[in-house]
């Protein structure tokens, strides 16, 4: 087993160090500090363009940080992108669906990329299953979300980074995801998510964006 | 592996379930060879001795068309994203499109054109080594059209930018093509310029996806 080191931090944990991010010629956010351990959650608020979408990014390996350090249970996240990869699911803003292929093809090849096949439990969690076989282009907005957010479960991960998972779900679709992340962090996982709308996330951290942006510059 | 085999496989059902590429290539690939004999005249020898030219450069051409859609639409629906973020490395996926777009594309291209010879009077000796060029030289369109579609993601006239990106690199396959059937129909062996296709091959089967996969990691970030 690795040495105890001199480092602070628990292990076990997803933690940022003295993050900074620059997009252009702007410099986001700096100085930020977050650890999350198993089973937790983080919630990322602030105005938009607080950078909540970018820190999401960041921790997803999707570009770099400006300063700072990324790691999992102590071992900087750069040093192997591939185990990182392997153990987070990023949702973005966009749904990565095509418009010929039916739902039921679209999860499966998201979640066999990943070696998960818990289609049919990805599809029944979000209420799914009656519409296997239509073709992503007859989606409403809201379905097409549920059916991002059914990644999630198709193909477990221990890390969820949700940006903005709330936009287009109506009540039962909001009343699925809490669930979905409250059977997550029951068996351990950890997720970090951005949001404008409040979430009754039990022992979430909250993590305001503004108060480490950087105004000017 | 079955990941890859996966993605190849997505690859060829969007193409299938599209339609539209694998057709259009073939289709203008077919085309433009029919308007040979009507613009420079329908004499047997003129024809016969600029058939493996002509066939060459339109290959290249319809090849080309198809490109801009590689890595495109994955953009701009956010599956690109995603992809990267997949425990698959960006560059094993990168080989997988290739391969999916040389089976719709550089395939059937290989599979129609003697059958154009045969309009162009190409000579019977020139058949099998024309097969056997387009073989070995059309993965290699696919993969370094791989390296431009990627280079010219997000650009403005992004389908322009390819063309100038990646028909100068493509001018060795060409040369080497056409090369190897003149020989072959003027009685040489074409050995030599098949070979050197397939040199071309095992090098860009290896070099083009590292080059892809980096600049597409350019255009997430």
């Amino acid at each position: 087993m690795t040495v105890p080191s001199s480092d602070p931090a628990p292990p076990a944990a997803f933690s940022g160090r003295s993050l900074a991010c620059r997009r252009g010629e702007r410099l986001v956010f700096a100085g930020l500090d977050f650890t999350l351990p198993a089973g937790g959650a983080l919630v990322l608020t602030g105005p938009n363009g607080s950078g909540k979408s970018s820190l999401l990014r960041l921790m997803a390996g999707l570009g770099r940080p400006e300063a700072g350090t990324l790691a999992w249970d102590g071992t900087p996240v750069r040093e192997d992108s591939a185990a990182h990869r392997a153990r987070l699911h990023f949702v973005g803003h966009q749904d990565a669906m095509k418009p010929v292929l039916t739902v039921a093809e679209s999860l499966a090849f998201w979640a066999g990329m990943r070696g998960g096949n818990s289609v049919a439990a990805g599809l029944a969690r979000f209420r799914l299953t009656p519409l296997a076989d239509w073709p992503c282009r007859l989606l409403s907005a809201g379905q097409r979300r549920r059916l991002a957010l059914a990644r999630l479960v198709a193909s477990p991960a221990p890390l969820w980074l949700l940006d903005e998972p709330l936009t287009g779900l109506d009540a039962d679709g909001f009343a699925d995801l809490v669930a979905a992340i409250g059977e997550h962090r029951a068996e351990g996982g950890r997720v970090v998510l951005s949001t404008h709308a409040p979430l009754p996330l039990a022992g979430a951290q909250e993590l305001s964006l503004a108060a480490f942006a950087r105004r000017g510059a | 592996m079955s990941a890859f085999r996966l993605l190849v496989a997505r690859e060829l059902r969007l193409a299938l379930r599209q339609g539209g590429d694998a057709a259009m290539v073939v289709g203008f690939f077919v085309l433009t060879i029919i308007l040979f004999p009507f613009g420079v005249g329908p004499e047997p020898e003129l024809l016969a001795r600029i058939a493996a030219g002509i066939l060459w450069v339109t290959a290249l051409l319809a090849a080309l068309l198809s490109l801009e859609r590689l890595f495109q639409a994955d953009w701009e629906d956010g599956s690109l994203e995603a992809l990267a973020l997949m425990p698959l490395p960006l560059e094993a996926q990168v080989l997988a499109k290739c391969l999916a777009h040389w089976l719709v594309t550089g395939l059937p291209l290989t599979l129609v054109a003697p059958l154009l010879g045969l309009l162009l009077h190409l000579d019977a000796a020139g058949y099998p080594v024309l097969l056997l060029g387009l073989l070995l030289g059309t993965p290699s369109l696919s993969l370094i059209g791989a390296i431009g579609a990627a280079l010219s993601l997000g650009a403005r006239r992004g389908g322009v930018l390819l063309s100038l990106l990646v028909l100068p690199l493509y001018i060795p396959i060409l040369i080497f093509g056409v090369a190897a059937v003149e020989a072959s129909t003027g009685g040489f062996t074409a050995r030599p310029h098949l070979l050197l296709l397939g040199a071309f091959l095992a090098g860009a089967l290896p070099l083009a996806p590292l080059a892809a996969a980096a600049a597409l990691r350019q255009a997430l970030e």
